[in-house]
């Protein structure tokens, strides 16, 4: 429960922290009706802008009133498509979510089994490929890796589209792509927290009173690595967000991220901030879910005070 | 004779860290490497002002979509091709690199000084500017950076300065977290204790006894940092909020092949090959760096 406050709180202040950063940042920043309206608006839009910002009034004002709307979960209308900001980015956080959900059980189901093997054949060849495509996978920027592969499945070989979203077909390449990154993060910390592991007492214990090596590794030494996973694959959920819009937009698939990237260019201030305000919400719940499920894989820390 | 017996002497004392530094990094085949590959990548996009074949901006219609020199159609004029515009993509890309490298070497360092300043304040200070710190820094970790980044030239246009601002921001948590462990365990080492009876303040201790001894963890950090600004920059760019065109970056320059890569696969494929060799090397050599600066040392 003390836990839950705390979470609740700590999303409070992440929350007003980036949305008042933002807040001030547009004000100091010139005219803020101008800057919202964009380059090229008439001035009825410029001051129909500036009304409904509240941008005439004396500074305290606006950011009272805007604490306010924040409250009331108004972030006002897209100037573009004139729907509820917060409605518009929450029908796109599904597609978004079902993207880094998915890209992470890959990930973690390609990652652990490389690193394992990695840290188990250290020196011979089988570690040293790893290690040398874990190396390029974390060089190599996602959108690139996605043109890649668009270049060769969808443009070659024809076997899957190359944009758009809905069903399985469509997410393939999006999901390989944003796991890939994670995969070679992953793989070499389970390699380095699996060499770790295997020189510690127990495993010698377990290897010397006969255990076959599979149980020993498998059973004995996973389970350890296994907390480092969870928590490296929940912190690395804002990495993973942040690498989603990368790949939304290089596969035109209809996620938060894209329309976030489409809100720049038409200058959608409202969709913006909305989507910032649901990314803090999310990410913060996730962290919260990592910090709860160690309960269940190291039984240590339970009843442990937070 | 005494001269002798000096030399004697110093060649029974251990050699001095440089000297052991240097020995170690000579034998590290891939410290080597990536040092030699990005002596190329720097000095080419330093000097690309003399080496580029053509005007980066030049736009010739009369040769657009030339492949590179090895395909069909290919001209040595344009050993890696021509874009949308007839730009030749080879002078682009040495460019492109100056951009790349100059935000990545800028915002890393301005980011360690940053980082470095409030790491030492948290681990010296400690107590309620510690937690503040740290808490700013969980916060930043925890948000999406590209978001974020995303989120600020919605507000302020993604004009160079801003680039360089937000990217510098971007790094500082990394050297802040190396730098408080470091000052935590040194915080009452037996040389600060002794500068802080014989009456150093604060500010002394800091500056003159901690931050010597957490520079060399730093360097490395450094050089991570190098490159997630430079991936983290061509993103930017490639989404249309970095670098803005004409001015060719990495990421710009595959963000426009895009478009046309049923086509052209080159336009897209040689800038993300670049952003990958570069990010390859500096990557290999913070590895090497760490093991070479101190072997023991776990990051």
């Amino acid at each position: 429960m003390q836990r839950l406050a705390t979470m609740l709180l700590q999303l409070a202040v992440v929350v007003f922290g980036i949305l008042s950063g933002l807040f001030f940042l547009l004000r100091l920043s010139g005219d803020p009706a101008l800057v919202l309206a964009g380059p090229d608006a008439t001035p009825e839009t410029v001051a129909e802008v500036r009304h409904q910002f509240g941008l005439d009034e004396p500074l305290a004002v606006q950011y009272l009133s805007f604490l306010g709307q924040t409250v009331r979960l108004d972030f006002g209308r897209s100037f573009r498509y004139r729907q509820p900001a917060l409605l518009m980015v929450l029908q796109r956080l599904p597609a978004t979510l079902q993207l880094a959900a998915a890209a992470i059980v890959v990930a973690v189901v390609v990652a652990v089994p490389l690193g394992v093997l990695a840290a188990v054949r250290r020196g011979r060849f089988e570690s040293r490929l790893i290690m040398l495509l874990t190396a390029l996978g974390q060089a190599m920027p996602s959108f690139w890796l996605g043109i890649v592969l668009i270049l060769v499945f969808a443009v070659r070989l024809r076997w899957l589209p190359s944009f758009g979203s809905g069903d399985l077909q469509h997410a393939v390449l999006p999901v390989a792509t944003l796991a890939a990154f994670q995969v070679a993060r992953l793989a070499r910390l389970v390699r380095s927290d699996m060499l770790e592991v295997l020189s510690q007492d127990y495993i010698l214990t377990a290897y010397a009173k006969g255990l076959p090596a599979r149980l020993v590794l498998w059973r004995h030494a996973l389970r350890n690595t296994l907390i480092t996973v969870v928590t490296a694959a929940g912190l690395d959920f804002s990495i993973l967000i942040g690498g989603a819009v990368v790949v939304e937009t290089v596969f035109t698939y209809n996620g938060l991220g894209l329309q976030l990237v489409e809100s720049i260019g038409g200058r959608d201030y409202p969709v913006v901030q909305a989507t910032v305000f649901v990314v803090a919400i999310v990410v913060v719940l996730v962290h919260f879910l990592v910090d709860w499920s160690y309960r269940f894989l190291d039984p240590r820390t339970q009843g442990r005070a937070a | 004779m005494i001269a002798t017996a000096g030399a004697v002497v110093e060649a029974q004392s251990p050699p001095r860290w440089g000297a052991r530094v240097w020995a170690r990094y000579r034998r590290n085949w891939s410290a080597l490497a990536a040092t030699a590959v990005l002596l190329l990548v720097v000095t080419s996009s330093t000097f690309a002002g003399q080496l580029a074949p053509h005007d980066p901006y030049a736009q010739d219609l009369a040769n657009r979509f030339k492949p590179p020199l090895w395909l069909a159609g290919g001209s040595i004029a344009y050993p890696l091709g021509t874009d949308a515009f007839g730009r030749d993509v080879l002078s682009r890309l040495l460019y492109g690199g100056r951009v790349s490298l100059l935000i990545g070497f800028v915002c890393s360092t301005v980011s360690a000084v940053i980082g470095i300043s409030l790491g030492l304040i948290a681990g010296y200070v400690g107590g309620k500017v510690d937690l503040a710190i740290m808490r700013l820094a969980d916060v930043q970790l925890g948000f999406p950076f590209i978001v974020l980044a995303i989120a600020v030239v919605a507000v302020l246009g993604s004009a160079l300065p801003v680039l360089v601002g937000l990217l510098s921001i971007a790094g500082w948590v990394y050297y802040a977290r190396i730098t408080r462990g470091q000052t935590l365990r040194l915080r009452h080492a037996e040389y600060v204790e002794a500068a802080r009876v014989v009456g150093a303040g604060t500010a002394r201790i800091i500056v003159r006894h901690l931050l010597p001894n957490v520079l060399s963890p730093n360097l490395v950090i450094w050089t991570f940092a190098i490159a997630t600004l430079i991936l983290i920059e061509s993103s930017l760019s490639f989404l249309g909020v970095g670098v803005q065109p004409p001015t060719p970056s990495w990421g710009n320059m595959l963000s426009d092949g895009r478009t046309y890569v049923d086509d052209a696969w080159w336009l897209a494929i040689f800038p993300g090959l670049a952003i990958t060799v570069t990010v390859l090397a500096v990557n290999a050599l913070g590895d090497a760096l760490r093991d070479v600066l101190d072997p023991r040392l776990r990051l």
